[in-house]
């Protein structure tokens, strides 16, 4: 599985990236996180807010730092 | 409804701290009480408001709206405009919004009009403005604002600066529509609260300074003092205030409660506005991140339509209030 954290390096992306982290922790997911800060990548993937969640280049959330818990079932299903 | 507050703002300063109802320290620390939890009350209530309205307007929504009325260019002007306020706005994802918009066939003046819009009329600026100046200055700002958003976006647009845009924005393939995320009340509601939360606490410190430096000047500098130097027979103060406006971006929140003492101190409502839309709308780093997609030529052209829009404003109010 690869992750795909979207954004230019403000403070929410960070916190995406913390609450992805932590989720993978939870179920014990040894998956790699990537961080895209280059816009024009960014807007290929079509989102026009950032941070967004890419998981396995699929766009998961766009606009909003979702808590871990709901980026758990996210990554379950 | 501050009663209370007044109440509360007069115990600590009279009776806990002990000063005089008739000394300058003590009428300045009875107001920075006062006005600090007023005005820390008022903008959790409105942003948090606006925040959770704009959580129903995601920039797909927008894009969408605006894509099926690119037909009809001056519908899609006020379109724009309007959806400006509503959608959510971060200068840090201006530039994959534009190229968003463009790529949806957005035409290029409709898409300027919601950059003009959605930065210029934001929760905090309507926060504050509300707060320290009341309903009417709030929405004076909001009507000027969209004005200027609309007809800043038709010059864009008859100035026909396509070819003024990074060509690989055209070229560019991104991903067509985005799956619309089903989001449940109860997450909107906390994520508005956490945002709310988490802009306060970025701001919290300047409106405080803000607010005191203003608590200063209600204790020593008597009301109408400023009115010689930035009233409204100084025809330079709309200009200044404007280009010390600009690079005060970040700083909006500390800014505000200064600029409304200035007015309270002599200085024109129009002035005061002009700064306002100066600080929002044209922002050095949002400039700085838009160089990705516009070309020099396009982009000093959108700051210079914007200027004179907002010194116009600033007149016009001046002139009429």
């Amino acid at each position: 599985m690869v992750l795909k954290i979207l954004g230019g390096g403000c403070k929410n992306c960070q916190k995406l990236y913390e609450n992805t982290k932590e989720a993978l922790a939870k179920l014990g997911i040894d998956a790699e996180i990537v961080k895209i800060t280059d816009m024009m990548q960014i807007a290929k993937y079509g989102v026009m807010r950032t941070p967004a969640l890419v998981v396995d280049e699929k766009v998961a959330v766009s606009g909003r730092v979702p808590s871990a818990s709901e980026i758990e079932k996210m990554l379950q299903k | 409804m501050f009663t209370p507050v007044q109440f509360f703002a007069d115990f600590l300063t009279y009776s806990v701290f002990y000063l005089s109802k008739t000394s300058r320290l003590g009428s300045a620390v009875n107001f920075f009480i006062f006005d600090s939890i007023k005005i820390f009350i008022l903008l959790l209530l409105i942003i948090y408001t606006i925040t959770f309205i704009r959580s129903f307007f995601p920039p797909e929504k927008t894009r969408k709206i605006l894509a099926q009325n690119k037909g009809k260019t001056f519908v899609g002007h006020i379109l724009a405009a309007l959806l400006g306020i509503v959608t959510p706005f971060c200068s840090c994802s201006a530039v994959p919004l534009f190229i968003g918009f463009v790529e949806a066939g957005i035409p290029l003046g409709v898409t300027f009009s919601f950059l003009i819009a959605a930065p210029m009329v934001n929760e905090v600026a309507l926060g504050l403005l509300y707060a320290l100046f009341g309903i009417k200055i709030a929405i004076l700002y909001v009507v000027t604002g969209e004005i200027i958003a609309i007809v800043s976006g038709i010059i864009i647009g008859k100035l026909k600066m396509e070819k003024h845009v990074e060509g690989y924005v055209y070229e560019l393939q991104a991903a067509a529509d985005l799956e619309q995320q089903k989001i449940t009340l109860q997450a909107r509601l906390l994520d508005s609260w956490r945002f709310t939360f988490d802009l306060l606490k970025r701001i919290w410190l300047y409106v405080i300074i803000g607010i005191a430096i203003g608590g200063f000047m209600h204790g020593w500098i008597p009301a109408g003092a400023l009115a010689q130097y930035a009233g409204k027979n100084n025809p330079f103060a709309v200009i200044v205030a404007v280009i010390i406006g600009v690079p005060l971006y970040s700083n909006a929140a500390g800014v505000l409660p200064l600029v409304g003492e200035l007015t309270k101190a002599g200085v024109a409502t129009g002035t005061a506005l002009a700064f306002m839309m100066a600080v929002t709308g044209l922002s050095l780093p949002e400039g700085i991140l838009l160089r990705k997609v516009l070309k020099p030529k396009l982009l000093a052209t959108f700051y210079v339509i914007v200027a004179v829009g907002i010194v116009l404003t600033g007149y016009l109010f001046n002139f009429i209030l």
